[in-house]
């Protein structure tokens, strides 16, 4: 039975090294939650404390009302799934799937048949009585699946099941991933420090970094109204340009260095006073024009780049900064570097964030870490 | 990554293990010191320093055991790296019967050679005579030239072996970028190649250097008045005036000071030569073609023929007749009947139940040691990695006598059992199988441990069903290679036989000593085919790599 998963408080120590300062979070029943960052932002070490694997130094780890922080990793009811997929390299495909129902209480019949169902269930039945060396690394990670699931865990953890696939395999793994979490329907914490792996995978993400949870969300949620700076750049790619907030009661307007602004009718209504912002707009925020005349900042193309659907500018801005955009390829030539161009910005969907803070000033940003807090 | 400290069967096994290194090998090692420096008679002294150190006949023993030792290593690593060289570079023809035949050399049973060398070189040897009759006067091969000769061809292999992993290592693309900056031949041997695998040298030099230092048997046998410290050891033990302990202890303290500051040294050379390489493309062999490649196959088949020649003659000499010491010119199977008669079957009985237990012991230890250093990290596991280290400064003479000083008491007697010539085997061979078993055991990703127990299995049936199969490949060559060692093991078991506990070496040498030459060539080819069976598993198991751990 799947389960959902209350962290409150967590610290994580090595020596006087702190890992995890003080991370809470709760994770729902039966949902596909990703923990996603930097390497050595602490979410494969939050996600060794779920499992047992490594020591907890404070707070308190649920699996529903059951507080796990003393239980034994093997009594934990937990299928992980290793990065290097940790398949016993001494067993059958078989016997390593059958492996976790061998621990348990479990009629030998059954064992047979539960293993060959799920086996089925990933697709590697065929190689049921094969040697693991003799598997690919799609088939290896399709039987470390199955090992894991076959125990009908709590919940599911998986390290970074993807990193050592290659590109193509990766997103192949990740629908067959999900498809299987779907049916199954257990709670599953997945960690990688791919973002389109998170998007295309979870039902919610924590973007972590430094041991701190710095959004908690819906993909598109993060991805469109994220909560800080960090979060802004880490999740996909992100233009910073300073600017300020020149508000007028309900209105509030973005204005560049060179005087050229914008409305913003997001902005939330406590931060609508006169600042420093920084600006952050996705490449797709950003619109080019070639005829100089009208509203806007002027720039001059470095370099362009054609990839088939899009076509990406590398620019100088007047103001000295530069950004990249992405445009949809047009059936005309493209623009060559030297040409004077001018830019104007989708305000709807672009983010400020104070200079200072680095914290949104956006409405609608839904980080499900302070509603709780 | 951490796992959670707490007490679990690995502590307690970790305890265990200190336990048993404190009986059977500390105690002992203090009770030697004490014995060294104290007498029932006359209380803590220094007799025995002074007296060994005011005789020439006695400090020279170390000297000359010194002094030959670096010979030894000297001319091994001459003949053993331009062997490996060919060997590695080179396609020569015929390479694995060269490899396999380098290690049966290797293999045999140290003081054989010595024996078969006398038979041929010797006062009457059969070389000797036959180049006298053509007016030829070759010296005498006892003494200095005679140990040099014996250990330099039983040992140089061991460096082939060492310097063929270390060659495989190299990267081809650091050659080629060596050539390509103009230094090519001689010279890149000297610079590059020679630099990539110092470290390697330095191993093998230390390696052949105890082995030589430790041998008891050679110099025994060819070393007439050039005296070593192991046979001194023997000798006070052995003397006819009762056993001098307090003697034979001093002796024991000075050979390990010795080799521990031989040890020393060489890790303080190797430090200095730290560095990985990242070996990606191998070396391409060329062809061993023209005047060049003549010399090539000439040396190294002339080696290898050399090296097995005693073990040849000792095969050929098992079948000759002897009358009293004297070889006749008929043949028959007359020297292994008089073997039966001097206890061949208790012999080889023996020799494989105590080399198997000792075997079985090594192997378990060995495979604890390296779960508790890798995966347990702690104050005590590293206290018992250091320990099992020690006895690899050890020769055997002196564990064999250590073990003699603390287990020949009222209260805990061990001597003339069978599990003392096991203890001593185990302790002998520890250093080398929990090195090759923790090296093993880096190899394997925890995370298959932690999948299983995270599957709900034990520690202890994780570890028997998951860590120890991955492990196997790595031990059991190893184990085989181990199990040859203490088969021809003799520097410690000399000391602890007797005749209830004799091995094939142990009977060899007592038939040469009694001057039954043709039943002690019949002890020796038993014991060779005994290592030939080895080694055949041995490759068998490891088929076609040319790496292994010695």
């Amino acid at each position: 039975m799947s389960v959902g998963i209350q962290i409150q408080n967590a610290v994580k120590r090595y020596g006087d090294k702190t890992i995890i300062p003080d991370l809470s979070v709760e994770i729902h029943n039966g949902e596909f939650f990703t923990l996603l960052g930097p390497s050595g932002c602490g979410k494969t070490t939050l996600l060794r404390m779920i499992a047992g694997f490594n020591t907890i130094e404070g707070g308190d780890f649920f699996f529903n009302d059951k507080r796990i922080n003393d239980m034994d990793p093997g009594k934990r009811n937990i299928g992980m799934v290793f990065q290097n997929y940790a398949i016993f390299p001494n067993m059958t495909v078989r016997k390593n799937v059958e492996f976790g129902l061998k621990n348990r209480p479990v009629p030998r019949d059954q064992i047979r048949s539960e293993a060959e169902k799920f086996m089925k269930l990933v697709h590697v039945d065929e190689y049921a009585d094969r040697m693991p060396d003799r598997l690919s690394g799609g088939q290896q990670q399709r039987v470390a699946l199955a090992r894991a699931l076959v125990i009908r865990p709590d919940v599911l953890l998986m390290d970074e099941p993807l990193s050592n696939l290659d590109a193509k395999l990766r997103v192949e793994m990740r629908t067959v991933i999900k498809g299987i979490q779907r049916d199954v329907g257990i709670t599953t914490v997945y960690v990688t420090h791919d973002q389109e792996e998170a998007m295309a995978i979870s039902d919610r993400i924590a973007v972590m970094s430094d041991g701190v949870i710095r959004h908690c969300g819906k993909p598109k949620d993060i991805y469109q109204r994220p909560a800080d700076l960090f979060v802004a750049t880490f999740i996909g790619k992100s233009n910073l340009i300073h600017a300020e907030l020149v508000c007028e009661g309900a209105s509030c307007r973005v204005r560049f260095g060179n005087g050229y602004s914008e409305e913003m009718p997001d902005v939330a209504e406590a931060a609508r006073r006169n600042r420093k912002i920084v600006l952050s707009a996705r490449p797709e925020e950003l619109l080019v024009h070639t005829d100089l005349s009208g509203a806007g900042v002027g720039a001059v193309i470095k370099d362009s780049v054609f990839l088939g659907l899009n076509t990406h500018y590398f620019v100088e801005m007047e103001t000295g900064e530069e950004a990249e955009i992405i445009q949809e390829s047009r059936i005309d030539s493209i623009l060559n570097p030297g040409t004077k161009v001018r830019l104007t910005l989708n305000a709807v969907k672009a983010n400020a964030f104070d200079s200072e803070s680095g914290r949104s000033l956006m409405r609608g940003v839904h980080n499900e870490l302070e509603v709780d807090a | 990554m951490k796992t959670k400290r707490r007490r679990d069967i690995w502590t307690v096994l970790g305890l265990v293990l200190l336990l048993l290194f404190v009986i059977f090998f500390i105690y002992p090692c203090i009770r030697l010191l004490w014995e060294a420096f104290y007498t029932e008679k006359t209380g803590f002294t220094m007799k025995a320093f002074t007296k060994f150190f005011s005789k020439k006949y006695y400090y020279s023993t170390i000297l000359n055991s010194f002094k030959v030792s670096a010979a030894v290593m000297l001319i091994s690593l001459l003949l053993g790296i331009p062997f490996s060289y060919f060997f590695s570079f080179y396609r020569l023809k015929g390479r694995k019967v060269l490899f396999v035949l380098a290690l049966l050399c290797t293999m045999s049973a140290p003081f054989i050679g010595a024996y078969s060398w006398i038979m041929l070189l010797g006062r009457s040897g059969v070389i000797t005579k036959l180049l006298e009759s053509v007016g030829i006067k070759i010296g005498s091969i006892y003494g200095f030239g005679g140990i040099l000769l014996v250990q330099s061809l039983k040992l140089f292999p061991l460096v082939v072996i060492y310097m063929n992993g270390a060659f495989q290592d190299i990267d081809n693309s650091l050659l080629e970028a060596s050539a390509n900056l103009g230094c090519t031949g001689l010279k890149r041997f000297f610079k590059v190649i020679m630099g990539l695998t110092m470290p390697t040298i330095l191993a093998a030099a230390l390696i052949v250097f105890m082995r030589a230092f430790a041998d008891f048997g050679t110099p025994a046998l060819i070393g007439e008045g050039y005296k070593t410290f192991p046979v001194l050891i023997y000798d006070s033990f052995l003397s006819e005036v009762g056993a001098d302990y307090n003697f034979a202890s001093a002796v024991s303290v000075l050979a390990i000071i010795l080799t521990a500051v031989v040890f020393l040294v060489q890790k303080f050379a190797t430090s200095r030569f730290k560095f990985t390489i990242n070996s990606l493309h191998p070396i391409q062999k060329k062809e061993a073609r023209g005047v060049k490649g003549f010399f090539m196959h000439a040396y190294c088949y002339l080696l290898i023929a050399v090296a097995l020649l005693p073990q040849f003659y000792i095969v050929f000499d098992s079948f000759r007749d002897y009358k009293g010491q004297v070889a006749q010119d008929t043949y028959s199977l007359s020297n292994y009947q008089n073997a039966i008669r001097k206890l061949l079957g208790r012999s080889i009985k023996n020799t494989l139940v105590i080399s198997i237990l000792a075997l079985v012991v090594i192997v378990i230890i060995a495979v604890i040691i390296a779960y508790l250093v890798v995966r347990r990290p702690s104050g005590m596991s590293h206290t018992v990695d250091t320990i099992s280290m020690l006895p690899y400064i050890m020769p055997g003479a002196v564990i064999g006598i250590a073990l003699i000083i603390a287990f020949n008491t009222k209260y805990f007697s061990l001597t003339g059992t069978m599990a003392i010539m096991v203890i001593a085997l185990a302790i002998r061979r520890m250093p080398y199988t929990s090195r090759s078993a923790t090296a093993t055991m880096m190899q394997i990703p925890i995370s298959t441990e932690e999948a299983a127990i995270s599957l709900g299995a034990s520690k202890i049936k994780t570890f028997i069903k998951v860590t120890v199969p991955q492990m196997t490949s790595g031990i059991v060559s190893g184990a085989i290679l181990s199990f040859v060692s203490i088969i021809t093991e003799m520097s410690s078991g000399i000391f602890l036989y007797n005749n209830s506990t004799i091995t094939l070496t142990l009977s060899t040498y007592n038939a040469i000593t009694l001057g039954s030459y043709g039943t002690a060539s019949a002890f020796a080819t038993v014991t060779t085919l005994l290592t030939i069976v080895c080694l055949v598993l041995y490759l068998i198991c490891t088929r076609g790599s040319e790496k292994m751990s010695v």
